[in-house]
């Protein structure tokens, strides 16, 4: 069993300035439509908009998956997360790296795990997936990969992410899905 | 006795370290109150403890003694013996000794020396032999956290009540204090510990002092602290704030002058470090040095300091310069909080010793700065090296101005020709003509970052004129050199700052900026002693002006004369300076009022008369100028209009009402005089309508109505009530001899109204728009004349459909004293003194008896559609003024539109759809408070709890109408109506209710959410139920309906017309999930259902609240469906 980190000091990023571009300027008009965008896919899974603390908790629940669980037996140990970043500064997921086409149903998720052999890779796909899953219409097809030449075994986790069996599979897991739940849940209240 | 016995059971419960910390409290307070009501004196205590305090079981005889010193603590105001407190001073002084019980003895001591002003004080000899004590026998670093904080407040409390003791002990403190300090890392410790040292400072000042011996250790101890940082930020909310503590640390490093050798090396290396907060601090705590060291021994570092102050102030400065409106009184670009603290200290160190200023003056980097500006025209064109050398130099230069006189004089005499040579700006001569040297080719040569320069030191600079009080005291000469160089140069830099204002084009502000902040700048000079004179100051308003007059469209440049103008104008009246404002009264505000004036100008009027309006209200007297100004424009351009027809005139005549509305009356109250002349004002309007007769040319003139009405209204709401009474006077004589009286001879009939038809001229709807607005802003106590037949007059123009008249009538029944019966007789009875031409009919009578042609035209007994509708609509304003007064007759008004929605009424006649649409929304009329009339600012008379009262009469009626209703129409009606009551009322008038009103309101829900037409109805109905729901009163009623609710939101959820409901409807479905599980689980698949739709909605909010509520609804059966 590994017990140290998997990535000890992890490159920390800035964080992009947010265009704040949206401010609901369609409200008065009931006709048009807002399309489905990257910007909406993303704060899906940063839930910004609704409520910081919250927020803040997300981020903190997803980088625990990637940097501190290096088997499941220790997520329920680690409250004091070494690396308090958030998945963005890490540059896992960037704004850049969602692409929507709300005509066609589709949303594709490219993320990039912070070093080639991170095993956290798979449970940060799965995760983004069941996020996804929930949160978009059910019209959407998904694909969820590891950027090209990130990640040391990207076709198999790149199969495995977009296998519906074998996701469906995982989530009959009851360690899984509670620890997916955990990494979701505290952005609702 | 009792007493006693008490005693030893709360002894014994205190003593006892088993028992609760509660029950310590408890017992402590107990003996506390009797030995404050005096049942126990402090001697009989120590008697009764003496077991307890002389045990020798360690942790008992430790609890006895804190015991006692907790009780010397509740006791510090109660007067004691002296003999008392001598012994028990020497009592805890010895205990001192004793590891084991140093707390009560610590805190005991503590107790004893901070008695002030009371009976039974500590001696100094006492005092001396605890310090001495204390300093011998304690090692504070082997102590917990509260015992340390106890040492050091103990050694406060010495200093600082017995300095003389403490003197002679000398070396023993100092030593104490040191060995007390080293290693301690709590805050509130060190508070305290920082404060002691600073009082050790002050305690000894003489050269051969403890404190100046030990000032090297000492200091050591000290500024190991030194850049404060806190490593655990968190959990420590309660204890001391950083900048507190940072602040006691600069006090204590500047507390005397022997750390100087020491204090400045160590400040000077921090300022050199990159951590911000480090910069800060060393610059903060070098200013107090700078205040508390002294010159002469500050000048030892002069060499060292300045390049540090000026390596700081570079690194801190951004270069980005704002050309902005905003900036024009501000310095133009951020100030960091390392660039506050380093002006600080530069204006610090000048102030205090002008030779400081030598090393700024023979700077290199300060000197090169010339060159800088004569290479580059444009600030854009500049480097970024370049722009912030010119941004720091010029700051560094109006900071050491601003210092004193005696530095501005210097800094002006060394830089100011300089500049102006660079900027070839010539000089004076004493005949007043300008000085033409041999290259006199050389014309101004505008280089910004000159410009910048010169701008900054002469806004410093104008701060420097003493008030004129002041000035008589010193010979001005000597003192204000800089003052003459100004002069001598002040015509050419207005000359030099018009042209760039000038020169300027509008796609580059700087120009623009730059020369308005010159002269402006050049504007701001107070007093006598101004270099710039009169006609020069002339000179600059003229300018200014002209910028404005000038201009046919809103530019930059336009924008920041103005703002220019308006600093200048509320600079003159800051500091009434009459001399100018007679200038100013003269070129700017006449100026611009002629421009009013005259109809004929290139300005788009929008324009002047915003300018006007800003410019003029920042003194009283502009403020009746300008008014009398627009009274004339008035006039004139109405008078055009209706003699010549030119309709550019009357859109001038709306504008500038509008400007009336909006930007005067809202500062009414912050000018004098302003109501007198806006009362003149609405008269003069009269006049003027009154004395075109004829309008030669008809017109659609809704806006500039619209805009006279809303002016008339506001003026009468503000005015006084003699005003007022004036006001209506002169309304009421134009009304009386319009053609319009004619109208009341009409009987109110059913054949005559019939036969009437929107046949008014549109002199005689304006007149009957204003008069309507006067009524509705007069105050309860205004006099109006000949009710009677004003209340005809209403009455009739509201039947035609003139809606103000309507509202007109309800502000007079609302308001009127004694005329209202009379009001009221002719509102409702009237048809009996000409009742003869409408065939009588005794059964129609139900009404109270007062059955009137009005609400039997409201039922369609009469008449055409059109004059059913609005007789409603009139009623219902009517009621709307009789609820909020409280009156009675409301109730018959209630009964006529309730009958109004019926789908059959009492005599069998079907109403008409739209009237009934009428009906329903008169009671959003009389429920809803209204923007146009009836509210606080027109004097309303309004009843607490009029809209419970109504809500309590109609909701039971329509409820068992709406049971009982036989078409979908007539329901959906009562319905509308219901929700227009329910959701005006307040909320807790809801909540007490929610039992009966719960099943109905989702039933309206369901009923409004058919047609498009109630969607708003339909939404702040929506809002009555969300807020319902979260409530702890409602919350019975809604688990037990739960089912229907739910059933409800669901159907909204997908409501294709208002976004806002369905995001409201999903969010009650979240709120929903806060009522007993057991309840709400059997409704998860359909909710999430629903919710699942949801997320596909057009619109993004709706989306993001489904998001939620889905996640929410999912996790009360998260195990079962993972998505």
């Amino acid at each position: 069993m590994v017990s140290g980190l998997i990535n000890e000091n992890p490159i920390v990023y800035e964080i992009k300035e947010r265009r704040d571009v949206r401010a609901y300027s369609s409200n008065t008009d009931e006709l048009s439509v807002d399309a489905i965008d990257q910007l909406e896919v993303f704060d899906i899974l940063f839930v910004r908009l609704s409520n910081s603390k919250a927020l803040c908790r997300t981020k903190i629940g997803i980088v625990l998956v990637i940097l501190n669980i290096c088997s499941a037996h220790h997520i329920r140990d680690i409250k004091d997360p070494e690396h308090p970043y958030s998945l963005e500064q890490l540059k896992v997921l960037t704004e850049d790296s969602v692409e929507v086409d709300d005509t066609k149903s589709h949303v594709r998720v490219t993320f990039t795990p912070t070093v080639e052999h991170c095993s956290m890779a798979t449970i940060i796909g799965l995760c983004v997936r069941v996020k996804l899953m929930r949160s978009l219409p059910s019209r959407y097809k998904i694909d969820i990969r590891v950027a090209p030449g990130t990640h040391a075994t990207e076709a198999a986790v790149n199969k495995q992410l977009n296998d519906k069996e074998r996701v469906a599979a995982a989530l009959e897991n009851p360690n899984l899905v509670e620890m997916v739940d955990e990494c979701l849940s505290p952005s609702f209240e | 006795m009792a007493a006693l016995n008490n005693l030893t059971e709360h002894l014994e419960a205190f003593v006892d370290v088993t028992r609760s910390p509660t029950h310590h409290a408890e017992s402590l307070k107990a003996i506390a109150t009797s030995l404050e009501k005096g049942v126990l004196s402090i001697n009989q205590l120590v008697v009764e403890m003496d077991m307890y305090l002389t045990t020798t079981d360690d942790v008992v005889r430790a609890r006895g003694i804190l015991l006692l010193a907790e009780m010397l603590d509740y006791l510090k105001s109660k007067p004691l013996d002296n003999a008392v407190v001598h012994s028990l001073i020497g009592f805890f002084t010895a205990k001192l000794a004793e590891w084991r019980s140093v707390r009560g003895a610590l805190s005991g001591c503590l107790a004893l020396i901070k008695r002030k002003g009371v009976a039974g004080l500590v001696t100094a000899v006492d005092a001396e032999a605890v310090a001495k004590s204390m300093a011998q026998s304690i090692q504070v670093q082997s102590l917990a956290l509260y015992d340390r904080k106890l040492c050091f407040e103990l050694l406060e409390c010495l200093l600082e009540q017995y300095p003389e003791a403490m003197i002679n002990l000398g070396d023993l403190m100092v030593y104490a204090t040191c060995e007390a300090i080293d290693g301690e890392k709590d805050p509130p410790c060190l508070m305290v510990a920082f404060h002691v040292v600073e009082l050790l400072g002050r305690l000894f000042p003489s050269p051969s002092g403890p404190v100046a011996s030990e000032a090297s250790d000492l200091f050591e101890f000290i500024s190991c602290y030194f850049p404060l940082h806190y490593t655990h930020t968190k959990g420590d909310e309660a204890s001391i704030p950083r900048e507190d503590l940072s602040r006691g640390l600069s006090l204590a490093i500047s507390s005397t002058p022997f750390f100087e050798p020491y204090a400045i090396p160590l400040l000077l290396e921090k300022l050199s470090s990159s951590l911000p907060v480090a910069k800060v601090d060393s610059l903060k705590c070098l200013k107090d040095c700078a205040v508390n060291y002294g010159v002469s021994r500050m000048k030892k570092h002069y060499k060292d300091l300045w390049p540090a102050l000026k390596d700081a102030l570079y690194a801190s400065t951004k270069t980005d310069l704002s050309f902005g409106l905003e900036s024009l009184t501000s310095p133009g670009f951020e100030m960091g909080e390392i660039h506050r603290a380093a002006v600080n200290l530069l204006q610090r160190l000048v102030k205090q010793d002008i030779s400081f200023l030598g090393l700024v003056v023979e700077d290199i980097r300060v000197n090169m700065v010339f060159d800088t500006i004569s290479r580059y025209l444009r600030y854009e064109e500049m480097l970024d090296t370049s722009k912030l050398e010119v941004l720091v130099v010029s700051q560094i230069l109006s900071v050491s101005a601003r210092s004193s006189v005696e530095s501005c004089n210097i800094i002006f005499q060394t830089f100011f020709f300089r500049l102006m040579n660079t900027l070839g700006i010539v000089e004076k001569t004493s005949t007043g003509d300008l000085v033409h040297n041999e290259n006199s080719t050389v014309s101004t040569r505008l280089y910004h970052g000159g410009l910048h320069l010169c701008i900054e030191l002469l806004t410093t600079s104008k701060d420097l004129i003493p008030s004129s009080e002041e000035c008589t005291s010193t010979p001005e000469s000597a003192q204000q050199s800089w003052c003459s160089i100004v002069s001598r140069f002040s015509a050419s830099l207005i000359e030099a700052f018009t042209s760039a204002v000038q020169s300027s084009n509008d796609d580059c502000s700087a120009d623009a900026y730059l020369g308005v902040k010159g002269l402006l700048a050049m504007g701001m000079f107070r007093g006598g002693s101004s270099p710039v004179s009169r006609s020069e100051f002339e000179k600059i308003l003229t300018t200014l002006t002209s910028i404005i007059a000038a201009n046919s469209a809103k530019t930059v440049k336009w924008e920041l004369a103005l703002k220019a103008l308006v600093c200048m104008g509320s600079f003159i009246d800051r500091y009434s300076e009459s001399e100018k404002a007679m200038s100013y009264m003269a070129i700017v505000v006449e100026n611009l009022v002629s421009l009013v004036r005259s109809s004929h100008c290139s300005l788009p009027s929008p324009m002047i008369l915003e300018a006007t309006s800003e410019v003029c209200s920042t003194r009283p007297t502009y403020v009746e100028k300008m008014v009398e100004g627009f009274e004339e424009a008035f006039c004139s351009s109405f008078s055009d209009f209706c003699v010549n027809g030119n309709f550019k005139s009357i859109e001038n005549c709306s504008q500038l009402l509008e400007c009336v509305t909006n930007k005067l009356l809202p500062r009414l109250t912050e000018i004098d005089g302003l109501e007198k002349s806006l009362v003149h004002f609405a008269i003069s309007m009269w006049n003027q309508i009154e004395s075109s007769v004829v309008f030669s040319y008809d017109f659609n003139g809704r806006e500039f109505v619209e805009a006279a009405t809303k002016t008339m209204g506001e003026i009468v709401g503000v005015a006084s009530v003699d005003s007022q009474n004036s006001i209506i006077q002169k309304a009421y004589n134009v009304i009386s001899s319009s053609t319009l009286l004619a109208m009341e001879s009409i009987p109110l009939t059913f054949a005559a109204l019939e036969g009437l038809q929107r046949d008014l001229s549109t002199r005689d709807e304006l007149i009957l728009s204003l008069f309507a607005s006067v009524i509705i802003g007069a105050s309860p106590k205004a006099s109006i004349p000949d009710v009677k037949s004003l209340v005809h007059l209403f009455l009739v123009s509201f039947l035609k459909g003139y809606i103000p008249a309507a509202q007109a009538l309800g502000s007079m029944v609302n308001k009127l004293g004694t005329g209202l019966e009379e009001a009221c007789d002719t509102i409702f009875h009237e048809s009996s003194a000409s009742g003869s031409s409408i065939p009588s009919d005794d059964s129609s009578k139900t009404i109270g008896g007062s059955e009137a042609l009005l609400s039997k035209i409201c039922l369609g007994f009469y008449g055409s559609l059109d004059l059913q509708t609005h007789a409603i609509t009139g009623l219902a304003w009517i009621g709307k003024g009789l609820l909020m007064r409280g009156d009675k007759r409301v109730n018959e008004i209630a009964l006529v539109l309730v009958e109004c929605l019926k789908s059959t009424n009492s005599s069998g006649n079907a109403l008409h759809p739209s009237a009934m649409k009428h009906a329903a929304d008169a009671f959003l009329t009389l429920m809803s408070d209204s923007e146009v009339c009836l509210n606080r600012k027109f004097h309303a008379v309004i009843r607490p709890l009029y809209k419970q009262r109504f809500f309590s009469i109609t909701v039971p009626i329509l409820e068992s109408l709406i049971v009982n209703s036989q078409t979908p129409l007539s329901r959906t009606m009562l319905h509308v109506a219901l929700a227009h009551v329910v959701s005006n009322v307040p909320v807790t008038v809801i909540l007490d209710n929610t039992k009966k009103l719960l099943s109905v309101i989702l039933e309206g829900l369901s009923v409004l959410s058919v047609d498009s037409v109630h969607k708003e109805t339909l939404f702040s109905l929506l809002l009555v139920l969300s807020g319902t729901l979260t409530d702890i009163k409602g919350q019975q009623s809604v688990s037990d309906n739960a089912h229907r609710i739910i059933e409800c939101l669901v159907k909204l959820t997908s409501y294709p017309h208002l976004m806002v409901v369905r995001e409201t409807a999903i969010q009650c479905l979240a709120t929903l999930l806060e009522l007993p599980h057991g309840r709400i689980y059997p409704f998860r698949r359909e909710v999430l259902q629903a919710v699942t739709k949801a997320l596909d909605d057009p619109k993004r909010r709706v989306r993001e609240e489904a998001i939620k509520c889905r996640q929410a609804w999912t996790s009360i059966s998260s195990r079962s469906t993972p998505f």
